[in-house]
């Protein structure tokens, strides 16, 4: 074991980085995660690949063990964290030279709900999985939803809600869609603590989202197969 | 001085706490996305009404209605400066009640987490977390609640933060957490975690335990994880009455007062001193666990078995206590020196 060796990035080869990235960003290293996608970009990666083989990747690492109960929010907001310092440096490379985005998301608590710590962990691991996120705040009426999503040209719909009276008014937002026939325009996740399955079935949701990290997982899914439809 | 709340722990084997506040004062018209802190001074009458449910069902202590009522909270309806006013207003109602009674009342003065998320991970400071709770115990304290109760928190450093400030406000204090996530805080605490934290706090708490969370069964779980550590003061027990479901466009809790009555005795038999219920309990649960405490005998500690079978089953198969806290180590690469 080389435990104590101080690790130079610059002298890893580039398969050895991006499992050195993956690492660092595990442990939520935000300066060493700046530093290899540099390095990477010196070496002439596009910024895509970082992107995904390097960065998505490794925060899949970190969904998957904050989903099995291995790390809990404190580690994944230090590895959001990191990743959000990689993603600084790549977003406007990625934008320029016209890469695939992994989609938009519209997020926030419904009308009548002020509670946003769970909301704003779904942004957070969304965006570390590369998705961009509107984030409306807290406490929004059909019309604010509605407006981002056509404004935002957005793919997803997140809506959360902690209270066991404000949950119905997700049903409110999902009918007002069917009824302008925008709904089927959108893929639209519902999660917050009192909800289950059941639920987000019985409003007409794409899915109800657990945590976070099923989140994220739901949101490529559902996004990979609407792509396969086009 | 003897501490009110001292005194009735070292005559009673049980308190039988209150049950919801939230789900309750929906029930009585108040607008999700309103703060309920708002009605201590817009509707006394319906906040005293609140009180004499759960003391007229039984309840030896009960919250006062400030859950939100620390500045953070406040500032989302833009009364971020009414933080002294409106706990001041809720303390008083809430004696009012308590001093009505022949029996002796607690009035345990209710704050509720800040919801932001502290340093390092978020930007909120322990100097400014330590702020807002001190401004609001010391509120609590003047409107003459017997002690001031944190609860629903799920970081450690939140806790501390409260505890430091209720030693400035110069009070005792009681304090809970909320085991949400596959038997931890959403932070990532287990129970006996939580014995440990208390264990090191200087000004201890005169109770300490859990509240909300999944449903019954979760919560006499975490109760269990309490006793097996060794805590040096009473256990408090607050769990929801069951799980909400979706009916018709409504939400209910699915646990009836003969549940919360079975709960309510296991979480004795469990180790909890003081008992009582969270979101959905009502009076009527109240009533039924008061009945169940006062007729039942004191059992020996039920098996997870016997909580599963009398409430229902555990939203996770471990809590990360016991066998379960040997987490599955990440195979990796060299860590960096």
């Amino acid at each position: 074991m080389a435990d104590d060796e101080d690790i130079i990035l610059s002298e890893l080869s580039d398969d050895e980085l991006v499992l050195q990235m993956q690492d660092d960003l595990y442990d939520g290293m935000k300066e060493e995660i700046e530093e290899a996608v540099e390095i990477l970009l010196e070496r002439g990666w596009a910024p895509y690949d970082i992107l995904t083989k390097a960065l998505v990747a490794g925060m899949t690492i970190v969904g998957h063990d904050f989903r099995d109960g291995i790390l809990f929010v404190p580690e994944v907001l230090l590895a959001a964290g990191a990743m959000k310092g990689g993603m600084a440096i790549l977003k406007p490379l990625l934008a320029e030279t016209g890469a695939p985005r992994m989609g938009k998301m519209v997020i926030g608590t419904v009308k009548g709900d002020i509670h946003d710590i769970g909301k704003n962990l779904v942004g957070m691991m969304m965006e570390g999985a590369g998705f961009e996120i509107i984030d409306l705040g807290i406490n929004n009426p059909v019309e604010d939803y509605l407006d981002a999503l056509k404004r935002e040209d957005a793919d997803i719909l997140g809506m959360s809600a902690l209270l066991t009276t404000t949950m119905p008014y997700m049903k409110v937002v999902i009918d007002t869609m069917v009824q302008e026939g925008i709904r089927n325009d959108y893929i639209v996740l519902v999660g917050g603590a009192p909800l289950n399955e059941e639920f987000g079935k019985a409003i007409g949701a794409d899915a109800y989202c657990r945590d976070a990290a099923v989140a994220v997982e739901t949101a490529k899914e559902l996004v990979a197969r609407r792509h396969n439809q086009h | 001085m003897t501490n009110a709340l001292q005194a009735m722990l070292s005559e009673r084997d049980w308190i039988l706490a209150d049950g919801a506040t939230g789900t309750n004062l929906f029930n009585m018209g108040l607008s999700s996305g309103d703060a309920p802190e708002l009605w201590n001074v817009e509707e006394p009458e319906k906040i005293k009404a609140l009180y004499s449910g759960a003391v007229d069902a039984g309840s030896d202590l009960f919250l006062t209605n400030t859950f939100g009522g620390n500045a953070s909270r406040l500032k989302l309806h833009d009364a971020q400066n009414r933080v002294r006013e409106l706990n001041i207003a809720a303390a008083h109602l809430a004696r009012d009640i308590a001093d009505a009674e022949d029996r002796p009342v607690i009035v345990a003065g209710s704050v509720g987490p800040t919801g932001e998320i502290m340093e390092p991970m978020g930007s909120l400071t322990h100097a400014i977390a330590v702020e807002m709770f001190h401004e609001q115990a010391a509120a609590l304290k003047e409107g003459g609640v017997d002690v001031v109760w944190v609860e629903t928190i799920s970081a450690a450093e939140e806790f501390l933060a409260a505890a430091e400030a209720f030693k400035l406000a110069d009070i005792d204090w009681c304090g809970t957490m909320s085991f949400d996530t596959a038997g931890r805080t959403m932070m990532g605490l287990t129970s006996s975690d939580l014995v440990d934290l208390v264990a090191k706090i200087e000004n201890q708490p005169l109770a300490f335990g859990a509240n909300c969370g999944v449903g019954a069964s979760d919560l006499l779980r975490t109760v269990q994880g309490f006793s097996a550590r060794g805590p040096v003061v009473p256990l408090i027990s607050k769990g929801n009455a069951g799980i909400p479901k979706f009916h018709d466009g409504h939400i209910h809790y699915d646990g009836t007062p003969e549940l919360m009555a079975d709960y309510a005795c296991l979480a004795r038999d469990s180790g909890a001193t003081i008992i009582g219920g969270c979101c959905g309990t009502t009076p009527e649960h109240l009533k039924a666990m008061r009945e169940a405490l006062e007729t039942r005998e004191k059992g020996p500690r039920p098996s997870l078995e016997t909580i599963t079978e009398r409430l229902g089953g555990f939203s996770s198969a471990g809590d990360g206590t016991g066998e379960d806290a040997a987490k599955p180590e990440r195979t990796r690469r060299r860590r960096r020196g």
